[in-house]
C-alpha cells in the first residue's frame, strides 16, 4: 500500500494521527510526517485517517 | 444475508453524511443498490472551507469535492433531485420530478439549511454560507473596493467569515450579536473574552449585547424582499443604532432540512430523533445520519442532541449503516450504543480552535489547562470536576497540547455512570 499526502493541503490537523498512530505523526513543530509505504496489515487504520483528515489530503493508492 | 441484500437502500442528502453513508453501507457488507438523492447539483463537498479558503479565493472548487471510496464506485447519484416527501409505512420516498423510489432501507442526509433574520428590508445584499453557491456568491462580493460588511450572528461561521473578510482586505467589518461575547455559548466566558481581543486586534469591530431590528435599502420603501426595499444599505440595531452595510452575512443558526419526512408521526422538533443506534422513530429500516440527526450519546448523559461537527457525518454514517444493514440482512445482535466523542475546530485569522469532547456541558466549570489567554492556551471543561471537554486557542502546537487530553476524555466513564 502507499500513502501520498498532499502537503500543499495539509493544514497538520493531527486527526490522522489518532487514526493510524503507526503511519503518521505531528513533529516537535507541529508538522506532519509519514511512513510513505506501511504494511499492508495498516490499511483500515489508514483508510480511517483518510475519511477524518479535514482537507481530505491523503490518498491511498494500491 | 437474505433476499433483502438486492434491495435498495435511498440516502437523503448528497453531502458528506451521504456519501459516508453509502460508503459504509457497503463496508457493512451491503450489496444491493444504494440511491443517494442530492438536490445540489455537485457531487459531495467539503464545507468547512467555504466561510475560510474558497471565501479566501485559495481552494477551487476541484479542491473540495470528496473522493469516493473504491467500493461505492456502483452507488447511483441522482443529483439536482430533490426528496419532497416520505411515506415510511409504505417505504417510498418521492422525488421533485413526480416519481417515487421505494426502498429496503432509508438513511436520512439532509442536513441543515441557515436561518434567516425574519426583520423588515430588502433582502438583496444579505447572504449566507452554507453552500458553495453561497461562499461564491459572497465572494464577488467581499472583493469589491471599499465594500463595509456587517456579519450578523458571533458563532463560528460569522467569526470565521469575519476572520476571512480582513484577510482580503475589507477595512469595516462589524460582527453583532445580542450575545456580550462570540462563540460564548459553545467556549463559555474565558475563551470567548481571549477571541474577541483577538478578533479586535486584527481590526474587526464588534456590537454585542445588542440585537438587529432591520435592515435599511436604498430601494426608498421597507418592503421585505428586495422588490420595493432596494439593496440593502445598513443594519438597523434594537438600540437605534445603524450600521452602514453594503453587504450583510446573516450567521444565526441553521434549521433542520427535514420537512420532507412531515406526515410520519416523528419527533421533528430539531432534526430528526434518533435512538442510541441512530435509528429513527423505532424503525429499524430508517436511520439518520451528520448534522440533521438529533442522537443520544452513550458517552455523555443521554439527552439527544444534534452535533454541527465535521466529525459527526462519519462517525454517525458508520454506526447507522452497520445498524441498518444488521437489521435488513437479518443479523442484527447486541451492539454497543453510538457513543462519539466529538471534535471540532475553527480557523480564524492565524489561529485555530480545537476542540475535543463536550465543552459545552462543562462551561460552569472551566479551567486553564497550559498557557494564558492572552497568547496560546488550553482550558479544560469539567462537570462534577470530571473533564468532559478541552479546547486549544493559539498556534498548531497548542492543538498538539489539547490532543494530549484526548485519549484521557476517551477513558472517562459515561457521564451517567
Ligand atoms: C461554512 C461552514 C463552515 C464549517 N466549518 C467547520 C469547521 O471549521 N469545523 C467543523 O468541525 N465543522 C465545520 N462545519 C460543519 C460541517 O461542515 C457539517 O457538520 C457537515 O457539512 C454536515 O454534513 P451533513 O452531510 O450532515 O449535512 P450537509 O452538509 O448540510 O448536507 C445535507 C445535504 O442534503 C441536501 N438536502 C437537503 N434537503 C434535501 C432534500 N429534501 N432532498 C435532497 N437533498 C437535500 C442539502 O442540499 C445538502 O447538500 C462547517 C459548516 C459550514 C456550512
Amino acid at each position: 500500500m502507499k500513502v501520498v499526502v498532499d502537503m500543499n493541503k495539509c493544514q497538520d490537523h493531527g486527526q490522522c494521527v489518532f487514526a493510524a498512530p503507526d503511519v503518521f505523526s505531528l513533529d516537535a513543530d507541529g508538522r506532519l510526517a509519514y511512513a510513505p509505504d506501511p504494511d499492508d496489515a495498516l490499511r483500515d487504520e489508514v483508510e480511517e485517517a483518510a475519511d477524518v483528515c479535514p482537507l481530505q489530503a491523503i490518498r491511498i493508492e494500491d | 444475508m437474505t433476499g433483502t441484500a438486492t434491495g435498495r437502500i435511498v440516502v437523503a442528502g448528497a453531502s458528506m453524511g451521504g456519501l459516508r453513508a453509502a460508503e459504509q453501507l457497503r463496508a457493512a457488507g451491503w450489496t444491493g443498490a444504494v440511491t443517494v438523492v442530492g438536490d445540489e447539483p455537485h457531487m459531495p463537498y467539503n464545507r468547512p472551507p467555504l466561510s475560510k479558503e474558497v471565501l479566501a479565493g485559495k481552494a477551487p472548487f476541484e479542491s473540495l469535492a470528496f473522493t469516493p471510496k473504491a467500493a461505492a464506485a456502483d452507488v447511483e447519484w441522482r443529483l439536482g433531485t430533490k426528496v419532497v416527501a416520505a411515506r415510511l409505512d409504505r417505504r417510498t420516498a418521492t422525488l421533485d420530478d413526480g416519481s417515487s423510489l421505494p426502498y429496503d432501507g432509508l438513511v436520512v442526509a439532509t442536513g441543515m439549511r441557515p436561518r434567516r433574520l425574519r426583520c423588515p428590508g430588502p433582502l438583496t445584499g444579505r447572504h449566507t454560507v452554507r453552500t458553495l453557491a453561497d461562499a461564491q456568491g459572497l465572494r464577488r462580493e467581499l472583493t469589491r473596493p471599499g465594500v463595509r460588511v456587517v456579519v450578523v450572528g458571533a458563532g463560528f461561521i460569522g467569526c470565521e467569515v469575519a476572520a476571512t473578510a480582513v484577510g482580503l482586505g475589507v477595512t469595516e467589518v462589524t460582527v453583532v450579536d445580542p450575545l456580550p461575547l462570540p462563540m460564548v455559548g459553545p467556549l463559555g466566558e474565558l475563551l470567548a473574552r481571549a477571541l474577541l481581543k483577538r478578533h479586535e486586534e486584527r481590526g474587526v469591530r464588534f456590537a454585542l449585547g445588542v440585537g438587529v431590528s432591520g435592515f435599511e435599502g436604498d430601494g426608498g420603501g421597507q418592503g421585505v424582499g428586495g422588490a420595493d426595499g432596494g439593496r440593502v444599505t445598513g443594519v438597523r440595531l434594537a438600540d437605534g443604532r445603524v450600521l452602514p452595510a453594503d453587504v450583510v452575512v446573516e450567521s444565526v443558526g441553521s434549521v433542520a432540512n427535514v420537512e420532507w419526512l412531515d406526515g410520519n408521526e416523528l419527533d421533528l422538533t430539531d432534526g430528526v430523533l434518533t435512538d442510541e443506534h441512530l435509528r429513527v422513530g423505532g424503525r429499524p429500516e430508517v436511520v439518520a445520519v451528520g448534522d440533521v440527526a438529533r442522537f443520544p450519546n452513550a458517552r455523555y448523559d443521554g439527552v439527544p442532541r444534534r452535533v454541527e461537527h465535521w466529525s459527526i457525518p462519519t462517525d454517525t454514517a458508520k454506526h447507522a449503516a452497520k445498524a441498518l444493514v444488521a437489521h435488513l440482512s437479518g443479523t442484527e445482535g447486541e451492539s454497543t450504543p453510538f457513543a462519539p466523542l466529538p471534535t471540532f475546530w475553527s480557523d480564524q485569522h492565524e489561529f485555530r480552535l480545537q476542540s475535543f469532547g463536550a465543552p459545552v456541558l462543562g462551561r460552569d466549570d472551566v479551567r486553564v489547562l497550559d498557557g494564558d489567554p492572552d497568547g496560546d492556551v488550553l482550558v479544560g471543561y469539567h462537570v462534577d470536576g470530571r473533564l468532559v471537554g478541552v479546547v486549544a486557542l493559539g498556534g498548531h502546537t497548542t492543538a498538539m497540547g489539547a490532543a494530549r487530553y484526548r485519549a484521557q476524555l476517551l477513558k472517562q466513564p459515561a457521564l451517567t455512570s
